[in-house]
């Protein structure tokens, strides 16, 4: 027999012996231990090091509130999970373990260090000391306050596991099966209603299972809840979600849970997920979600051994572990009493029960006096004794050796998601916590979460809230049930202790902590009062109080009211600090589901990609299409291609993937008043068959997109945008007809993804597409630049568009997508013997630069006008209107200092600018300098033999031809602002 | 995430939609006719209400539609969604 296993009783599986390790000590356990509970079964208490301090932590809980026992559970490399909770980590055989924050070792840890030189880490320590330099921050300081309060390390390998996310709805959600959730669940489901019940442990029952005497129908309470589990298991409306945490409550009744399928497993299966992330859209929502002991706050109230009483009851009841040998109780109710004498049954000797009341009567007093064990009553703690395990307490009456000091000053309501939905929190001064107050969501709370901590009447507003629950279309209520006559147990005083116990901040005392989890105490706390600070939000951020992993469940009540007292207000107006999700972490890979690697975002293709990609193109990311930036030959860098590609196409030809442009068919009677009324240029006037250079501002005068739009028929119009832009555009446009002119008659389509875009371009393109166009007269005459024909290409129905991005004659090949590959192809064989080369869209970039074509989003930044990007011209100026013309008109917007676009060309030719670079006026100017604009663009050009870059600057069309600066790390780049067309500037290259 | 009830489809999540700002906002007839202060106005003051709010939303991955809606912006309760072009069916302080 072990000293701390009990020989019968609790609820782990004796017939199922298991053997787990921690920190490399391989130790025996049961199925249906804790991590916790089996550590203390082999007489662990010391589980951690505190996280500023480095002092010795032992295990204070036994649920989800757990500070202390923060550890790594390691399966293998890429499964490696830190910061789980001791507590909640479910044993297997072969669990492997390790504690967190210590080093070299939990036993001898040099940390320690900073408890002795506490006095240099008040709170505020680290806002107050790493100050300056602020590059410091990243280089020195972050990196050692980040080892010295080590929180686990992340895997060092990809999770290979699968997580999967799934959507349900619901009559009634439950969340909690204690016995406020368990009763709920049997009036919604003997209503007919579908339920969903979830829980974060892997029985149902919460607190029937451990801290629970009673008897519910002549059985032990445990036995109870196993049997109402099965009873609504065999249900089939009713969804039962053991191991599954609700973590959010998000707006209009939706709820997310985390269940965790294998994690509890020793060999985890292969085929299902690690966990499934749950969104529940509930009709109704019933939360029962149990309340959490308050610990006391007194001297040296942190040493192992340190313990909620009722965890230590659970402890004993559920996992059949005494926490120790010899225990003292501090309290401030009668709930530790019954603790005292389970444990006193279970052989523990009791050193005392020191009760803070000044004359606690009742059936529990008498019943511990009775059965010998010393009461002391308007007690007090004065400190504590021991080091890695607590080996005594001082109070008022003497010391007292102990292995155990166990603590309750009352329970906590667990208003976390009821506070999540933003329901109203009301203070209640007798159970001196905050209760859930009017509710924002069809939500309802029963039970300890809303300060019902009687059993009988738990189970009654359980069944109440399940029965209220059931939709109006219920067929039946629930049957009524008179829990009193069912239940037998003594009734509780669970009078409630708020704040520091009297003289825990007296000089010469031990540390009286409040959170645990950041090593927060009360003279932290008195502080930052001290100091200033007032608002309980201010001082959590100062302090870190509330701000750990745990978000403060057994400290933020201690913490305000400490506060209070401190700042003389009461402590209904300190106000509670935000609940926010998740209730306790949740996993990255639960929320990220099957979004990873590939699919992790959709990838856009074009037709042309696989011909693309056998030819060994480089691919660049131009929104979530895949575009091919440039085709190296064997040993050809970007440069080297680019330079290649761009002579070839001045030179002879070139072929060019445009398919990513976006593409809108404007159609009906309306169409083009409609267009009027959009673009800044003139429509009405546009002949069918022919295309213009079209310009979208927003309301506010600024460019927004850009793209040649051509009238196929008096009623029908192929508008283009940018690659990025066509669903902004899409949206303007439908924005714009149906809620300010819905009385055009006009129809907007994408056909983006309909239409493959071959752009063929240089002086050979017109003959390259004569060998395979057919019905099109592709003469100059016939086919003007900015000109669009029907036709065949191969023998595919083809929208011809004679255009040039490039400077040089140039058409544009619109197929249906399915032919785009074929015609891309035909195109490529056809040009074979006239110098035809394919291109990606850097050299596509450079010449349209060399020509002084903008790239919206690139060379315009949403403060430019059309006129600062130089296309006044494009303007309809006989138009009453259009969007962004009023805006246009303000006297700002027209003042010649404005930024404009200019080319820049560097006195040095060979020097190419930096994209994003800085213009001054003159050399050697000191930062900070002023700036007259910034580099947007800016390439070699083989054609030129020379740098060329587009650049906005202030008054910069006044400026031609005088020499600016750009300021660089190695010195000012002096430049010569030019016409921002390089190449051909009257355009002869492209008619003809 | 909310459940937004389509005027022309019916209740739908908030994943389908996209915000399209305060409702009820009618672009001037004639802009020119509107001297600096005024446009200004119209094009960048908005009301910012804490509680009922008129505003737009477009069900952009459904019918793609706009339409708008009276909200509560301190509980996200919708007191009714309603067409383009029509005055709310209930008077956003009686909407409460
Ligand atoms: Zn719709």
């Amino acid at each position: 027999m072990s000293a701390w296993r009990t020989d019968s009783g609790g609820q782990i599986d004796r017939a199922r012996s298991i053997s787990f390790s921690f920190d490399g000590r391989i130790y025996p356990g049961f199925s249906g231990d804790t991590l916790a509970s089996a550590l203390l079964a082999n007489g662990v208490h010391l589980v951690g090091r505190s996280f500023k301090y480095h002092r010795p932590r032992g295990i204070l809980a036994a649920g989800a509130e757990e500070p202390n026992g923060l550890v790594t559970v390691i399966r293998d490399r890429a499964r490696t999970t830190p910061n789980l909770r001791v507590t909640q980590v479910e044993l297997y055989d072969g669990l492997v373990a390790i504690s967190q924050n210590r080093w070299p070792s939990l036993a001898n840890d040099f940390g320690r260090m900073n408890d002795l030189l506490s006095a240099f880490f008040p709170a505020g320590f680290y806002y107050k000391t790493f100050m300056w330099p602020r590059s410091a921050w990243k280089s020195l300081y972050e990196p050692i306050i980040r080892r010295a309060a080590g929180l686990g390390e992340a895997p060092t390998l990809p999770d290979p596991d699968r997580y999967a996310q799934r959507y349900a709805h619901c009559d009634v959600l439950i969340v909690g099966a204690g016995p406020a959730g368990l009763a709920a669940a049997l009036a919604a489901a003997d209503g007919g209603a579908r339920v969903m019940l979830c829980d974060e442990q892997a029985e149902f029952g919460g607190s029937l299972l451990g801290s629970c005497g009673a008897k519910i129908d002549g059985h032990q309470a445990s036995e109870w809840a196993r049997q109402v589990s099965s009873e609504l298991a065999r249900n089939a409306r009713v969804t039962l979600l053991p191991r599954t945490t609700a973590f959010g409550y998000f707006p209009h009744n939706l709820i997310g849970l985390n269940e965790r399928l294998s994690e509890h497993l020793s060999v985890p299966r292969a085929g299902p997920a690690r966990e499934r992330l749950w969104q529940v859209r509930a009709r109704r929502v019933v939360l029962a979600t149990g309340s959490i002991e308050r610990p006391l706050v007194f001297p040296g109230n942190d040493r192992p051994g340190v313990m909620l009483a009722g965890a230590a009851q659970t402890y004993l009841n559920r996992y059949g572990v005494r926490v120790g040998r010899r225990a003292a109780l501090v309290t401030s109710n009668d709930s530790a009493y019954g603790v005292a004498l389970d444990l006193k049954a279970a052989g523990v000797s009791i050193a005392a029960i020191a009760d803070l009341r000044p004359n606690p009567v009742g059936h529990w007093v008498q019943a511990a006096r009775a059965s010998g064990i010393e009461v002391l009553v308007g007690s007090n703690v004065l400190g504590t004794r021991g080091d890695a395990r607590v080996a005594g307490i001082h109070l008022v009456s003497g010391t007292y050796a102990c292995d155990t000091v166990l603590m309750s000053g009352g329970f906590t309501p667990s208003v976390h998601l009821f506070s999540q939905s933003r329901g109203k929190l009301a203070w209640s001064e007798p159970m001196q916590a905050f209760i859930p107050g009017a509710s924002a969501e069809a939500e309802r709370s029963a039970g300890a979460c809303r300060g019902i901590f009687d059993l009988v009447e738990a189970l009654t507003d359980g069944y109440t809230a399940g029965s209220d629950a059931l939709p109006d279309s219920a067929t039946r209520r629930a049957t009524p049930v008179d829990w009193t006559s069912r239940v037998s147990a003594l009734p509780v005083d669970y009078a409630p202790y708020l704040g520091a116990l009297p003289g825990a901040d007296e000089p010469g005392r031990q540390k009286a902590f409040v959170d645990w989890q950041h090593d927060v105490t009360v003279k932290d706390l008195q502080l930052a009062s001290r100091e200033g600070f007032r608002s309980i939000e201010h001082v959590k951020r100062y302090t870190t109080t509330g701000m750990a992993t745990d978000q403060g469940k057994t400290s933020n009540l201690n913490a305000m009211a400490i506060v209070a007292r401190n700042i003389g207000v009461p402590l209904a107006q300190v106000g509670l600090t935000t609940f926010r999700m998740p209730y306790t972490p949740t996993t990255f890979g639960s929320f990220a589901g099957a979004s990873r690697g590939d699919l992790f975002d959709p990838v856009r293709k074009t037709a042309t990609h696989s011909w693309a990609q056998a030819r060994g193109a480089v691919f660049e990311n131009v929104g979530l299409w895949k575009r091919a930036r440039y085709f190296p030959l064997a040993g050809e860098d970007m440069h080297g291609a680019v330079n290649r590609e761009c002579a070839a196409v001045r030179a002879g030809c070139g072929v060019f993937d445009a398919s990513t442009l976006g593409k809108i068919e404007v159609v009906g009677p309306g169409a083009a008043e409609f267009l009027n009324r959009l673009y800044i240029n003139s429509w009405s006037s546009l002949a069918v068959g022919r295309s213009r250079y079209g310009i979208l501002c927003r309301e506010d005068g600024f460019i927004y997109d850009d793209g040649v739009i051509a009238r196929i028929a008096s009623d029908r119009f192929h508008v283009t945008t940018t690659t990025g832009g066509a669903p902004r555009v899409l949206s303007m446009m439908e924005d714009y007809r149906q809620t300010e002119w819905p009385e055009l008659d006009v129809w907007l389509t994408s056909t983006t993804e309909q239409w493959a875009v071959i752009a063929v371009q240089g002086p050979n393109s017109r003959k390259v597409l004569a060998k395979i166009v057919t019905g099109i007269d592709l003469s100059d005459a016939a086919m003007p630049h900015m000109s669009v024909q029907n036709g065949l290409v191969c023998g595919v129905p083809t929208r011809l568009f004679r255009v040039s991005f490039s400077g040089e004659l140039g058409f544009e090949v619109n197929v249906p997508a399915d032919y785009g590959l074929a015609v891309w192809e035909a195109i490529n064989a056809a040009g074979a013997d006239l110098g035809m080369v394919a291109y990606g869209t850097e050299s596509m970039h450079v010449m349209r630069a060399e020509k002084g074509y903008i790239i919206v989003g690139q060379d315009t930044d949403g403060t430019m006008t059309p006129d600062d990007a130089g296309l006044s011209w494009a303007i309809g100026k006989a138009k009453p209107d259009f969007v962004g013309k009023r805006s246009l008109a303000r006297a700002s917007m027209r003042s010649p200092s404005r930024k404009q676009l200019v080319g820049l060309r560097t006195l040095d030719p060979k020097v190419v600018l930096e994209e994003g670079a800085q213009v001054a006026e003159r050399p050697g100017l000191k930062a900070p300098m002023p700036l007259l604009g910034h580099v947007t663009s800016s390439y070699f050009s083989a054609v030129l033999g020379s740098s060329i870059a587009l650049a906005v600057v202030a008054g910069g069309r006044a400026r031609l031809g005088q020499t600016l600066y750009v300021p660089m790390p190695d010195g000012d780049i002096a430049a010569a602002v030019t016409s921002p067309v390089f190449y051909d500037p009257t355009g002869a290259r492209i008619n003809g | 995430m909310l459940i937004i009830d389509c005027p022309y489809c019916g209740k739908r999540p908030e994943l389908e939609f996209a915000y399209a700002g305060q409702a009820h906002l009618v672009r001037p007839r004639d802009p020119s006719t509107l001297d600096d202060e005024a446009w200004a106005q119209f094009l960048y003051m908005r009301a910012n209400t804490r509680g009922m709010h008129a505003e737009r939303w477009r069900h952009a991955r459904g019918c793609g539609r706009f339409f708008n809606a009276l909200r509560d912006t301190t509980s996200d309760r919708f007191a009714a969604t309603y067409r383009i072009g029509t005055a709310p069916p209930v008077a956003a302080e009686d909407a409460r």
